[in-house]
């Protein structure tokens, strides 16, 4: 009986095989590996980046890269870090991890989800298409005008990085918005908003953030564009423009941005903490109290990255005093976590030490954070190295380790097997002892005045020997990442399997198989405390086995949708079946935006193929009428039968 | 957990559902919330600029009212067959929601036409200057959604007129009022800008 129901739901929760079916998946497991998997490549290659910059500063005079390929490969580091890296990155998590934590079948919408990694991946490989052909973008990952505008960027660098940020952009967003109704509908019975997990609130946070913050750059992208392509004068002063609105645009989007990033690393260290300390969150309340003022006061600090441009001493005053105020909230949540881990034994395992790396180089980088909060300190040292340290301290020492923790916490889930501990441990410490040698001195080399993003200087300077030691550690760092490398092959070889729950953790990712079916859970589950399988364990939920939801269909794709905030069971609906039209969509949008850096047309004429895949995608099958006319009809209200005429009011 | 004491029956729940309690609801709200996001960044960027030179308009007239607000009472009035037919669509009556449906296509035809128009009575080009470009560029940004709109209208009433009709489509239906209605709504301060602003400030 039991195990017919499970073939049953394998059988209709299958994702198709082949080549083709590769192309139509639509799981938030199968999508969510993918987008984790090629995040991941961009960060190597952003790193790659990363070293041959370090190798050209190492010392004086350097001639292993030009001028041109430098301003190139900064701005290809920053850019992929930022939009190819670190929010897809933890958009990824999100999608492979929210749907589980929250007890659901699949995403909220799994073709809108797919079709936003085919966008983003298609973005990625154009950029690195155009940067191989020597057209890479070469004005900095912020893209400042007038250096990009028209008249100082000539040829298609800047408007390659433009489109780029379209193509990330609409990623982002749409992944976002399908983040946010998974949690707000697909919660399972039970998980009222003061149950949901913390990982899962700073996963709804971030994606408010991006679908506030993200319109702004991708506003700001199109009127750069429209300057250099037809002529607008947006930021053009001659013609009543103003560059300063570029940078008020793209900052108003670049502060959150650093939160979008940050704030998922804090859901991962919420995460981790209490498994590895055996012990429930200390602080529950305050924690997601934090995350949304964080998510709140981001949106009021862009002006202190435009300190510098001349304006008015009330307005620096204003951005001075909210940039300090984010750390109230941020003090608070390393004061809970700390309190979590007070008086208890932590296992030492690799997501336990990155998370401890964690806080001991947040705390730097949060304190650099408050010294250039300061006017007349920000104004000292405005595009030198200490601003280079402090922001690597922060997305590094802040998100990367983090990430690095996550990685080991959840591979078991993913792969099914645990990590190597040995080669963990090594890769930690290399990580560790690497990037304070690599960014630690660059406090020092700023204060002695080594301006940002210049490709030689001149042995006079006495900045040589600092270079070469921040080299020296980039290689270190590098050799930590390989390690990790290396041990994500041989666990995937040769790992012990994970089994459901390796780590005894409390959320209900792992009340499912290690990698978990396309279908999530065999039975749906219901919640019944913040910490779910532990409850149960220990019998708060008044049994000792999970209760359970019965009644969803397992011949169908059909979920259950519950309430926003109390997540009780309000109806039914059906989750689309794979689909290559997303797939689709997003190559005809990508033609669109390609072509439209070399002609204008590129847009009315790219809008038809857009149109005809959409509609293709939205369009019923047969199969998809019928099995959605059999589900609604199962429960009493059916709309009236196509072939009869339908008179008024008829239900 | 092979045994399973407690578990909860859902199979009375209804298969389909309107307004806030439809993932569809609070998707079309999202992608509201992007786009109205992007307009008043827009607008900001017009007030910022208008803080970069003495007067306003920059060497230009300001655009002709005419079209302007006979297209404003168009889009108002288009939202008097959106009402209908999403009421309609909530209450499954196929008849009402097909006319309904046909009547706001031509609404948004006729503001399609009309807002060419408006186009060529902004009194400046978007090589002009600064001025023109935003004006163009809010007009125009305002007019993709018309399109867009116009098109989705006239897929779904495609649909409606075959014979895969099912309570989801019904769903589809009312989410396309509900996001007409923003497309009219977001108007108004566009409206604002575009044409009151240059006659005040």
């Amino acid at each position: 009986m039991k195990d017919r129901e499970l073939l049953q739901l394998e059988e209709t929760w299958a994702e198709p095989r082949g080549f083709i079916g590769w192309f139509k998946c639509v799981h938030h497991t199968s999508i969510g590996r993918r987008f984790v998997i090629t995040a991941f490549i961009f960060f190597l290659l952003g790193g790659i980046e990363a070293v041959l910059m370090r190798i050209q500063l190492a010392r004086p005079e350097n001639t292993f890269l030009g001028p041109d390929l430098y301003n190139q490969i900064f701005t290809m580091h920053g850019t992929t870090m930022m939009f190819l890296f670190a929010v897809p990155m933890m958009e990824a998590l999100g999608v492979y991890l929210v749907p589980l934590m929250v007890g659901a079948r699949n995403i909220a919408f799994p073709r809108l989800n797919a079709f936003g990694y085919y966008i983003y991946l298609l973005g990625g490989i154009f950029l690195y298409v155009m940067f191989f052909t020597g057209t890479g973008p070469d004005n900095g990952w912020f893209s400042y005008v007038p250096l990009a505008g028209p008249e100082y960027g000539p040829g298609k660098r800047a408007d390659v990085w433009a489109q780029l940020i379209t193509f990330t952009e609409l990623s982002a967003l749409v992944v976002a918005v399908s983040l946010i109704v998974t949690v707000f509908k697909l919660r399972a019975p039970g998980m009222s908003l003061n149950r949901i997990p913390l990982f899962v609130w700073a996963i709804v946070v971030t994606a408010f953030m991006i679908v506030f913050a993200m319109p702004t750059v991708a506003l700001g992208s199109t009127c750069l564009i429209l300057d250099r392509l037809v002529g607008t004068h947006f930021f053009n002063p001659a013609e009543g423009g103003d560059v300063l609105l570029w940078q008020h645009l793209f900052w108003f989007f670049g502060h959150p941005e650093v939160y979008i990033i940050f704030i998922p690393a804090t859901g991962i260290i919420s995460a981790i903490l209490p498994t590895f300390c055996r012990r429930k969150i200390f602080g529950y309340t305050p924690l997601v109290l934090s995350l949304v003022a964080t998510g709140f006061i981001a949106f009021g600090l862009w002006v202190h990255h435009m300190f510098t441009t001349g304006l008015p001493r009330i307005a620096q005053s204003f951005f001075t005093a909210a940039s300090m105020m984010i750390a109230i909230p941020t003090g608070a949540q390393i004061f809970c976590w700390i309190a979590t881990i007070w008086g208890t034994r932590p296992r030492l395992r690799p997501p336990m030490l990155f998370v401890l790396g964690f806080f001991f180089n947040f705390l730097i980088g949060g304190l650099t954070g408050v010294m250039l909060a300061s006017v007349s300190l920000d104004q000292q040292v405005h595009d030198t190295f200490f601003v280079v340290a402090h922001l690597h301290y922060v997305l590094i020492g802040g998100s990367v380790f983090p990430l690095f923790a996550g990685f080991y916490y959840w591979f078991p889930k993913m792969a099914g097997r645990m990590p190597g501990d040995r080669l963990g441990h090594w890769n930690f410490w290399l990580m560790l002892i690497g990037f304070n040698l690599t960014f630690f001195p660059m406090h020092q080399l700023g204060l002695k005045g080594m301006p940002r993003r210049v490709y030689a200087y001149l042995p006079g300077m006495g900045w040589g020997g600092l270079n070469l030691l921040a080299t020296l550690g980039g290689v270190i760092m590098t050799a930590g990442v390989a390690l990790f490398l290396i041990n994500v092959f041989l666990s995937l070889r040769t790992g012990e399997v994970a089994g459901e729950n390796p780590w005894d953790a409390a959320t209900l990712e792992w009340a499912t198989s290690s990698p978990p079916p396309p279908f999530n859970f065999d039975s749906l589950p219901i919640v019944a405390g913040r910490d779910a399988l532990w409850d149960m364990r220990e019998g708060h939920s008044g049994s000792a086995a999970p209760a359970v939801v019965t009644g969803v269909r397992g011949d169908l794709r059909e979920v259950l949708v519950t309430t926003v905030l109390d997540a009780e069971p309000d109806h039914k609906t059906l989750m689309p079946d794979p689909s290559i039209w997303p797939f689709l969509s997003a190559v005809a949008t990508s033609g669109l935006f390609i072509g439209s850096i070399f002609t204008p047309w590129a847009v009315p004429v790219g809008a038809v193929p857009v149109t005809i895949a959409l509609i293709a995608w939205f369009w019923p099958t047969r199969k998809e009428h019928l099995e959605r006319i059999e589900a609604e009809q199962d429960h009493g209200r059916t709309p009236a039968p196509p072939a009869e005429p339908v008179t008024q009011g008829q239900a | 957990m092979s045994h399973r004491e407690s578990t909860l029956d859902v199979s009375h729940l209804p298969g389909y559902a309107f307004g806030h309690r439809s993932l569809m609801w609070w998707g079309t709200l999202g992608m509201m919330v992007i786009e109205g996001t992007m307009f008043a960044m827009l607008i900001g960027s017009y007030l910022y600029l208008r803080g970069r030179v003495p007067s306003w308009p920059p060497g230009a007239k300001p655009p002709d009212l005419f079209y302007g607000v006979l297209n404003t009472i168009v889009l108002a009035a288009s939202v008097l067959p959106n009402i209908w037919y999403k009421r309609a669509a909530e209450r499954l009556d196929l008849k009402t929601v097909q006319i309904g449906l046909l009547v706001s296509i031509v609404f948004a035809i006729a503001f399609i036409v009309i807002r060419v128009y408006e186009f060529r009575a902004l009194n400046v080009h978007w090589t002009t200057n600064a001025y023109g470009s935003v004006v163009w560029t809010l007009l125009g940004m305002h007019t993709t959604h018309l399109i867009t709109d116009f098109i989705d209208t006239v897929v779904l009433t495609a649909l409606m007129f075959t014979d895969k009709i099912e309570g989801k489509g019904f769903v589809d239906v009312s989410e396309n009022a509900f996001y007409w209605y923003f497309v009219v709504i977001a108007w108004l301060p566009i409206f604002a800008a575009i044409y009151l602003l240059p006659r005040w400030i």
